[in-house]
């Protein structure tokens, strides 16, 4: 695969008239053309920066995205609460945005880890070869078998203190935002050790790793140095293609009431109660439902656009 | 080929025994033991009272202890009795089984009748308005949180037009049609979550197929694009899309999971969340076990359907 993207680049910058263009460059003009993944990202960074403004339309309503007010519950749109109130009476559109913080906070941190581990597997997995690739991918054949849904409910029950967790850290009241990144970190990585196995597996064949090992290089420095950086882009892809689906998982765990715990707010927790509150206000139940959907599709969206523009001759 | 099976199956049975220990481990790291549940239920029991029970029951020995005292009277077949409950696991398990292969393999079926055509339709015109359409639908259905689109059911088809009940089981000697309309959402909820994944993995494959020298040489002989898709690119196309569902059979139990818990069917899945949630260590054991083994004998079973798909392949 990551070959095909090699001559097809080289192609590319062969054919290309008039002044010659650096390969960022290409790449980045490829990725305009696609335009579901340009308007995609141009959805997720105004997103990201909306939710990230949260502390400031708080400031600006002159409300408090935790405070309860029950005395005015699952209110329709005002001039005071833009989007209503939730069942507790707090303000809909800033637990929205607190709750974007939360899932693109997971989504992007738990993918990168996923990926890291995923690197390091498949890069050992592939350049090693022999008995060690043998018990790898045994090992990631084996995590892409199971049901990971009801594998991960038991991990997520699982009690800190028992495994001698500092208490500092199990009564943070950030806890179960770290457990939620870790725990999906923990079962994410297969997709990318697989590709990384495979595009190292062609990489280790190919004349500049062959001439680095002639010329002493050691194990780690042809691996991260020589082979690494060309293996990067379908790290990239699936990295930007599990971010949607780490966010539908965090969404559900979250919704289970197993995920991000309230009083924190997150897209999946917010649809909780959804299911009782559909007569009296059904906002609640479509509002976070739909901002999940747009983010996981922008995700996907992004993902494909960048696989068009670093891998063209992928089957599309 | 006998001996492949032996071997597949022997593989099997080793995954499932690391599988109970592990399970069993994490399940011991969970808050709380049966003792301490029994104590809370009963205001009468001293905390000697609960060290006396914890003798009496074997928790007081070490966890390597108690797992072969555990995994001794599985091999014997006794699994233990639920504490939700009060009967023996299996008596509770096995009609749930039952429950989740009919909602699984009516969803899978559909998903695969739906997708065939589909994704072949897509990838006779790349690019084309169906092409298109059919993409879109796929990235919406790879993107929707599957218990958000079951919310969105459950408002359309039993809140706002009343056809359909919102979920739950048909009363015992209930006639065909209550049977089959308490299936209606949770086939449909199950189905859209997993066709389009399906989708895309056929249209990748048949496209490749498409380009394969034996095609044009089936349509160089003169054949009709019909007998040339249904005669020599369906069955290679194939090949592929069956190893991706069996490596997805995982995440078909997940997406069960999630639709039995929204609609309040007993099947496997629902069953493991309530389990785990309300500490019935026996039950969630066993429930986990089960549905591994579910998985990887649906693995077996899909890498024996290659045989049938493709005479090239044999084990040795």
């Amino acid at each position: 695969m990551s070959e095909a993207r090699k001559y097809g680049l080289a192609a590319a910058a062969g054919a290309a008239e008039g002044p010659p263009r650096s390969v960022g460059a290409i790449l980045w003009r490829r990725f305009l053309e696609h335009r579901l993944a340009v308007g995609s990202l141009i959805a997720l960074v105004a997103l990201a920066l909306l939710s990230l403004a949260a502390p400031l339309a708080e400031a600006a309503l002159g409300l408090d995205a935790t405070k309860v007010d029950l005395l005015s519950l699952k209110q329709p749109p005002s001039a005071e609460h833009p989007l209503g109130t939730d069942e507790l009476g707090r303000d809909l559109l800033l637990r929205l945005l607190y709750g974007g913080q939360v899932s693109l906070f997971v989504g992007i941190v738990a993918a990168f880890c996923a990926a890291l581990i995923g690197t390091a597997i498949g890069l050992l997995a592939g350049y090693f070869g022999g008995t060690l690739d043998t018990a790898l991918m045994r090992l990631t054949d084996g995590v892409i078998a199971l049901p990971l849904l009801p594998l991960l409910i038991v991990l997520v029950a699982v009690d800190l203190t028992k495994l001698g967790v500092p208490e500092a850290l199990t009564t943070s009241e950030n806890i179960s935002l770290y457990r939620i990144v870790f725990l999906i970190a923990l079962v994410g990585w297969t997709t990318v050790a697989r590709l990384v196995r495979g595009a190292t597996l062609t990489m280790k064949a190919r004349e500049f790793v062959r001439a680095a090992e002639a010329l002493g290089a050691n194990h780690a420095r042809i691996m991260l140095v020589h082979i690494l950086p060309n293996v990067v882009s379908p790290i990239i892809v699936a990295t930007t293609l599990s971010v949607g689906n780490v966010i539908l998982l965090e969404s559900v765990l979250s919704f289970l009431g197993l995920g991000i715990q309230p009083p924190m707010a997150s897209w999946g927790n917010m649809l909780t109660g959804a299911q009782e509150l559909i007569w009296d206000a059904p906002a609640l139940a479509v509002y976070p439902g739909l901002l999940i959907f747009v983010t996981v599709i922008a995700f996907n969206f992004l993902g494909d656009g960048l696989q068009d523009a670093l891998d063209p001759r992928a089957v599309k | 080929m006998l001996a492949y099976i032996i071997q597949r199956l022997a593989e099997s049975a080793l995954v499932l025994l690391i599988m109970s220990f592990v399970v069993y481990g994490l399940i011991g790291l969970m808050p709380g033991d049966p003792i301490d549940i029994m104590i809370s239920a009963n205001p009468d029991l001293t905390p000697a009272d609960g060290a006396r029970l914890r003798a009496l029951y074997g928790l007081d020995r070490p966890i390597g202890e108690r797992y072969l005292n555990w995994l001794g009277a599985a091999l014997q077949g006794d699994f233990g009795y639920s504490r939700l409950h009060t009967r023996p696991v299996l008596e509770i398990l096995m009609p749930r089984l039952g429950n989740t292969v009919i909602l699984m393999g009516i969803s899978l079926l559909l998903a695969f009748a739906l997708a065939l055509p589909a994704g072949i339709i897509a990838a006779m015109r790349p690019r084309g308005v169906a092409d298109a359409a059919i993409n879109l639908f796929a990235f919406a259905g790879i993107s929707v949180p599957p218990f958000w689109l079951a919310i969105l059911l459950i408002i359309l088809f039993a809140v706002v037009l009343g056809w359909l009940p919102a979920g739950g089981m048909p009363a015992t000697g209930a006639g065909a049609w209550a049977q089959v309309e308490h299936l209606i959402l949770p086939v449909a909820t199950l189905t859209i979550a997993t066709v389009a994944g399906v989708i895309r993995f056929v249209r990748a494959s048949v496209m490749e197929a498409l380009r394969q020298d034996y095609v044009r040489t089936a349509r160089a002989k003169g054949l009709g694009e019909r007998q040339v898709m249904l005669g020599h690119v369906l069955r290679n196309a194939m090949i592929p899309v069956v190893t991706i569902m069996a490596l997805n059979f995982g995440a078909l139990f997940s997406g069960a999971l999630i639709t039995e818990t929204m609609f309040g069917y007993l099947g496997m899945g629902k069953t493991i969340y309530d389990a785990i949630l309300g500490n019935d260590f026996n039950l969630a054991l066993v429930g986990l076990l089960l549905a591994t083994l579910t998985t990887l004998l649906a693995n077996l079973a899909a890498d024996l359907c290659y045989t049938w798909l493709d005479p090239r392949i044999t084990y040795e």
